[in-house]
C-alpha cells in the first residue's frame, strides 16, 4: 500500500495546501454543516467543531498532523456510536451523521491541494443533504452562499502565487455562478421528472414533521396547538366559506381503549355516496408533508382526488404516505347529508371498554331511559348539560385519573377540544347512540395578498359525528356548545382573556401581522413553483408551452440545444476579443492625415507623427498650430500609459475643426 | 463543416514540431483543454446528486445539480480564456557548461484586460508537479522559466514547451505547445583544474613558469605542493580561505596560443576539448591574452570577456557530433 502511494506520488508531486486554503475550506465546510448541527447528536456537533478549530490551529502554527491510526479509531469509534444511537447506518439522519464525521476526519487528513479539491465536492454534497430538512427561501439563500464560498474555496484552491486580494476571487466566483443561472433554469424546467423514487428511501426520510395522528389520547391536539408549522394551504375557487363551516376532516377515530381514541384498518369505497343539496365548493389544497396517508377536505369531500381513495367512514386516504407537498383539486359540500346510506357497524360504534368511567356509563343509561330511542333528543339533552354546567375550554387542562371520562364530566369539567369530543362521544355510546370522533383542523387564516388560507398545526380540532335513524352521520361539535368562539373566531378568541397563550397564538402588531402573511404568501409562491415542480406540473407546463410531445427524448433534445446555445453565449461574452478593442485615438488621428492627404500632402508610412507634424507645418505654416497640438494629443493618448481616455474628446474635436 | 473539421485535425497533427521563430500568439486554434482527473471526480459527483435529487424529488437539489452542471461547462470556458491568446516570446539564454541547466525563459504578454492567473510551463504533456508558474497581470508581461538539463556541450534546444494553466476551477487542463526558436549555447565541460597552461610563447624556453611571470599580481589559485613559499597568500589562509598561490603575471609571459597540437595525441576529441576548456578559463582568470587553435578553425588572440565568451563558444560548437 506504502509502496502504491509512493509510486503515485512520485508520478505526480503535489502541492501541499496553503494556510489560506486550509482555512477557507474549514470555514465553508463549518457553515455548511451548521444547520445539521441541531439534527446531530450533540457529541458530534462538538466532535466536528473541535476537528476544525484543531485543523486551524494546525495550520496556523505548522504543526504535524495527527497520527493516521489515530484518526482511524475516531471513525470507527463514531461510526459505532452512530450505529449504537440510530440502529443503522444508512438512514436519513444516520447518513448524515457519518457524512459530517467523515469530513472532520477528512479535514484532520487534509495535507494537499488535492484533498483540498476533495473536500470541495464532498461540501458540495453535503449542501443537498440540508434540503432532506429544509427547502425553505432562508434555507435556499443560506446555502447558495456557502455554493459560493465553496466555488470561491476551489478557485483558490488553484492559485500558485497568492491573490492580490480576496475580494476579487469571490468577485469571479459569484460571475461565474450568475452566469449559470440560465443554463440551471432551462434544465430545472426541461429535465425529465419521474413518479416517485428510483429505489428505496431510508424509513426515515421524511421523519420529523409535525401534525395530526391516527391516535388521540388527552393532551395529544393541544401539543399541535403550540405550533405554528403549516398544515396545508388551500385556494378557493369562489369566495372562502364563513369561519364556523370549515370542518377539514381528517383521521376518524373509532376505538377507544378508555384512554385513546384510534383509527383502525378499514374498508374502501369507490364513490362518494351523499345527499348533495347545494353547490360544492370548490378549491385546491396543498397539503405540506405530513409523512401519513390522510388527506384533508371539507366536511364533506365530494371528489377522490387521483392517487387516493375514501374509506367508508369518509375518510380521503393518499395511496401512499404523503412525503412530498402534495396539490390536489378539491369540491366539497358543506350542507350534505348522508340520508339512510351511512349504516353504523353497531357492534363497533357502540363499543366501550369495560370497566372504565362508571359514572358516565350510568348517565348514558339514565338518558337513555329518560328519552328511549330518540337519538336526537338524547343528543341536545346532553349538549344543554355541556353549556349549562360551567364547563371551560383551556389550553392547560388540569391531569385526569384512570377514567379520563369520568373525572372530565364530573370532577374538573375544564378541557381542550379532544376532551370534549371524547367524553361526547364516550356519554353518547352509554346511551346507546352509535358515535366516532374525528380529528382535523377548525377553520384557517385567510391570506388576502396570495388570495388562499392558510391552516396551521395550531388549528388542529376534534370532534364527534353521531348516529341519527334516518339522517345518518350527523356532525356534532361538543366544544362549540361549551364555547362557540372557537368555532367563529379561532382558538385565541375562544381562550378566556387570562389564558397563557402559546407564541402562535399571540396577538401581534397589525404590520408584524402583515409582513407575516406576506412572507407566507412568498413562501407559498416558492412552494407551489419551484418545491412543487413534479413530474404532473411539469407535463402540465411544457403542454401549455406547446410542447406535443414531453418524452425524454424531445427533452433531452431541447437540453441539449439551449445547452450549445447559452454555452455559446457565454463564451461569446467570455471570450470576445478584448485586445482588439477600437483604437479611438488611432481612429481620430486617421481622419487627420486623410484630410492632409485630401490637402496634397500624405503622410509617408516610414514617417512617425512628428515627423510628419514637422513637414506638415513646413509646407502650411498656417495648419502649424492646429498640427502640432493633434499630434501631441495623439502622441499623450497612445504612448503615454498614464493619461487615458479624459483627453480623448479634445483629440476628436480638434480633428473635426481642422481645414487646410 | 467536415473540411473545417479536418483542416483543423491537420492542423493539431502539425502543431508545433519545428520551431517558430518570433513571438508566438496562442490563437484559440492552438489551445486545447480535457478535464483533469479532479473534472472527472466532479462528473461523478454531479451524477451522484442527480440520482438523489430524482429519488428523493428534491426541487433544491436539482437547482443546485443543474447550477454546478453550469458551472462545469462555465469553468472550461474560462480556463481556455486563462491561456488562449496570451503572447509569447522566448528571451535570450544565457550560455551554460555541460552538466549544468539551461534557463530557458519565456516573456508572456497579456493584451488583455483579465489578469492571467497560473500559467504552467512544462517539458511534458502532462505536468509531473514541479513545474514553474506565474500569473500574468492585464496588459502587461510576465517571465516563466524551465530549467532544462544540459548533458553535452554543442546548441540545445528547448524543443517543444507546453504552456498549461488549470485555473480557476481545477476542473480542466487547458495547453498550448510552443515551439520557440531558441537555443542555448552549452560550453564543454572543462577537465579538472591543475592542468598546467601551455608555455607561453613569448617566453618560450626561458621559464619555468608557465605564463606566468613574476611582475604583477594577477589573482589567486589553490595552492599545488612546489609552490614557493613566498607566493602563498599567508593572509589569506589566517581569514581561513585555506592555502592559496599569488599569481604574477609578467608582460613576457601573457600571451598564449591554447593549441589543439599541444596536446597530446592520446587523448580523445572530447577530452582535448575539456583541456582547452580549461585552458581557456585558466587563461581568462589569469587575465592572459590567449588565442585558439583548433583544427581548421582559429581564434585570434584577445582577451577580456569577450574573449573567453568567443573561445568557450568555438570550443561548444567545434564538430559538435550529432
Amino acid at each position: 500500500m506504502s509502496g502504491a502511494a509512493a509510486k503515485a506520488a512520485a508520478a505526480m508531486p503535489i502541492a501541499a495546501i496553503s494556510l489560506r486554503s486550509t482555512v477557507w475550506i474549514a470555514v465553508t465546510l463549518a457553515l455548511i454543516a451548521a444547520p445539521h448541527a441541531e439534527r446531530l447528536p450533540l457529541w458530534l456537533s462538538g466532535l466536528a467543531a473541535t476537528f476544525c478549530a484543531w485543523r486551524l490551529y494546525i495550520a496556523r502554527m505548522r504543526l504535524e498532523l495527527p497520527a493516521r491510526w489515530l484518526m482511524v479509531s475516531i471513525v470507527f469509534a463514531g461510526a459505532l456510536a452512530i450505529y449504537l444511537q440510530s440502529r443503522t447506518l444508512f438512514g436519513r439522519d444516520a447518513g448524515v451523521a457519518l457524512l459530517v464525521l467523515m469530513i472532520s476526519l477528512k479535514l484532520m487528513e487534509t495535507r494537499t491541494q488535492r484533498d483540498g479539491m476533495m473536500l470541495a465536492f464532498i461540501g458540495y454534497f453535503l449542501v443537498i443533504t440540508n434540503f432532506f430538512y429544509s427547502q425553505s427561501i432562508p434555507t435556499a439563500l443560506y446555502l447558495l452562499a456557502c455554493v459560493w464560498l465553496i466555488t470561491a474555496t476551489m478557485m483558490g484552491l488553484q492559485y500558485t502565487q497568492p491573490p492580490a486580494d480576496t475580494r476579487s476571487q469571490l468577485r469571479t466566483a459569484a460571475v461565474m455562478l450568475a452566469q449559470c443561472v440560465p443554463l440551471m433554469l432551462v434544465f430545472f424546467v426541461l429535465f425529465p421528472r419521474v413518479q416517485g423514487p428510483l429505489w428505496g428511501m431510508p424509513s426515515d426520510a421524511f421523519a420529523g414533521v409535525t401534525g395530526m395522528s391516527d391516535t388521540m389520547s388527552p393532551g395529544t391536539l393541544n401539543k399541535l396547538v403550540y405550533s405554528e408549522d403549516v398544515a396545508f394551504r388551500a385556494t378557493f375557487a369562489d369566495r372562502v366559506p364563513p369561519q364556523n363551516r370549515l370542518y377539514w376532516r381528517g383521521p376518524v377515530l373509532m376505538d377507544y381503549d378508555g384512554r385513546t381514541w384510534s383509527a383502525a384498518p378499514r374498508a374502501m369505497r369507490n364513490q362518494v355516496e351523499l345527499d348533495r343539496r347545494a353547490n360544492p365548493v370548490r378549491y385546491t389544497v396543498t397539503l405540506e408533508p405530513h409523512n401519513r396517508r390522510w388527506l384533508f377536505a371539507l366536511d364533506m369531500a365530494g371528489l377522490i382526488p387521483p392517487r387516493a381513495n375514501l374509506t367508508v367512514d369518509h375518510q380521503l386516504l393518499s395511496q401512499t404516505p404523503v412525503n412530498s407537498r402534495l396539490r390536489y383539486d378539491m369540491e366539497s359540500y358543506l350542507d350534505y347529508s348522508f340520508g339512510a346510506d351511512g349504516n353504523p357497524n353497531p357492534v363497533r360504534m357502540l363499543a366501550m371498554p369495560r370497566g372504565f368511567n362508571p359514572q358516565t356509563r350510568e348517565l348514558g343509561l339514565k338518558l337513555r331511559e329518560q328519552y328511549g330511542t330518540n337519538n336526537e333528543a338524547i343528543m341536545s339533552a346532553v349538549l344543554t348539560l355541556l353549556r349549562e354546567q360551567k364547563f371551560v375550554y383551556t389550553l392547560e387542562p388540569p391531569l385526569l385519573g384512570a377514567h379520563a371520562v369520568d373525572d372530565f364530566l364530573f370532577k374538573t369539567r375544564a378541557g381542550f377540544c379532544e376532551h370534549f369530543a371524547s367524553a361526547f362521544a364516550f356519554l353518547m355510546r352509554s346511551a346507546g347512540v352509535p358515535s366516532r370522533v374525528v380529528t382535523g383542523y377548525l377553520g384557517g387564516e385567510y391570506n388576502a395578498l396570495g388570495d388562499y388560507l392558510i391552516v396551521r398545526q395550531s388549528d388542529a380540532h376534534a370532534w364527534t359525528e353521531v348516529w341519527l335513524p334516518n339522517r345518518g352521520w350527523v356532525r356534532v361539535d361538543p366544544t362549540n356548545s361549551v364555547s362557540p368562539a372557537r368555532a367563529e373566531g379561532g382558538l385565541a378568541a375562544a381562550l378566556p382573556e387570562s389564558a397563557v397563550l402559546p407564541r402562535s397564538l399571540l396577538p401581534s402588531t397589525p404590520l408584524f401581522h402583515q409582513l407575516s402573511l406576506t412572507l407566507d404568501s412568498i413562501a407559498n409562491a416558492w412552494n407551489q413553483t419551484v418545491l412543487g415542480y413534479n413530474f404532473e406540473t411539469q407535463r402540465a407546463l411544457l403542454t401549455r408551452a406547446g410542447f406535443d410531445d414531453t418524452s425524454w427524448r424531445t427533452l433531452a433534445i431541447f437540453m441539449i440545444a439551449a445547452t450549445g446555445i447559452i454555452t455559446l453565449l457565454i463564451a461569446l461574452l467570455t471570450l470576445r476579443n478584448r485586445a482588439g478593442q477600437r483604437d479611438f485615438a488611432l481612429e481620430a488621428y486617421r481622419q487627420f492625415c486623410d484630410k492632409a492627404t485630401r490637402a496634397g500632402i500624405p503622410r509617408r508610412d516610414t514617417e512617425g507623427p512628428l515627423d510628419f507634424a514637422r513637414r506638415l507645418a513646413a509646407a502650411k505654416p498656417s495648419a502649424a498650430p492646429a498640427a502640432g497640438a493633434i499630434t501631441n494629443l495623439y502622441v499623450a493618448l497612445r504612448y503615454d500609459k498614464n493619461n487615458k481616455n479624459n483627453r480623448l474628446q479634445e483629440l476628436r474635436k480638434r480633428v473635426r475643426q481642422f481645414a487646410l | 463543416m467536415l473540411a473545417a473539421l479536418k483542416s483543423q485535425f491537420t492542423d493539431w497533427l502539425q502543431q508545433p514540431r519545428t520551431p517558430e521563430a518570433g513571438p508566438i500568439v496562442l490563437s484559440q486554434r492552438r489551445v486545447y483543454i480535457l478535464p483533469t482527473r479532479h473534472g472527472i471526480i466532479f462528473g461523478v459527483v454531479l451524477v451522484m446528486m442527480l440520482l438523489g435529487s430524482i429519488n428523493y424529488g428534491l426541487s433544491l437539489g436539482f437547482v443546485l445539480t443543474f447550477l454546478l452542471v453550469g458551472l462545469a461547462l462555465n469553468g472550461m470556458l474560462y480556463t481556455f480564456r486563462n491561456l488562449a491568446r496570451l503572447h509569447v516570446s522566448a528571451n535570450r539564454t544565457m550560455p551554460v557548461f555541460a552538466g549544468e541547466s539551461a534557463q530557458f525563459s519565456l516573456q508572456l504578454t497579456n493584451p488583455g484586460e483579465l489578469t492571467r492567473h497560473a500559467i504552467g510551463l512544462s517539458r511534458e504533456r502532462r505536468p509531473q508537479g514541479n513545474e514553474n508558474y506565474t500569473d500574468v497581470p492585464a496588459n502587461a508581461a510576465a517571465r516563466i522559466a524551465i530549467a532544462i538539463p544540459a548533458k553535452r556541450r554543442g546548441r540545445l534546444r528547448p524543443g517543444r514547451l507546453t504552456l498549461f494553466t488549470r485555473f480557476p476551477l481545477g476542473l480542466y487542463h487547458a495547453w498550448s505547445h510552443v515551439h520557440p526558436d531558441v537555443f542555448c549555447i552549452v560550453y564543454p565541460r572543462p577537465a579538472p583544474a591543475g592542468l598546467p597552461l601551455p608555455q607561453a610563447e613569448a617566453a618560450a624556453g626561458s621559464g619555468a613558469s608557465y605564463g606566468t611571470g613574476q611582475d604583477d599580481f594577477a589573482g589567486l589559485r589553490t595552492y599545488h605542493a612546489g609552490d614557493p613559499p613566498r607566493h602563498v597568500a599567508w593572509k589569506a589562509a589566517a581569514r581561513g580561505q585555506g592555502l592559496l598561490t599569488k599569481q604574477f603575471s609578467g608582460q613576457a609571459a601573457s600571451e598564449v596560443w591554447l593549441a589543439w597540437a599541444l596536446l597530446p595525441p592520446r587523448m580523445d576529441a572530447e577530452e582535448k576539448i575539456a583541456c582547452l576548456t580549461r585552458w581557456v578559463l585558466d587563461a581568462h582568470a589569469l587575465r592572459m591574452a590567449y588565442g585558439l587553435r583548433l583544427p581548421r578553425l582559429e581564434v585570434p588572440m584577445a582577451s577580456g570577456d569577450a574573449q573567453r565568451e568567443r573561445c568557450l563558444e568555438a570550443l561548444a560548437l567545434y564538430e559538435v557530433p550529432s
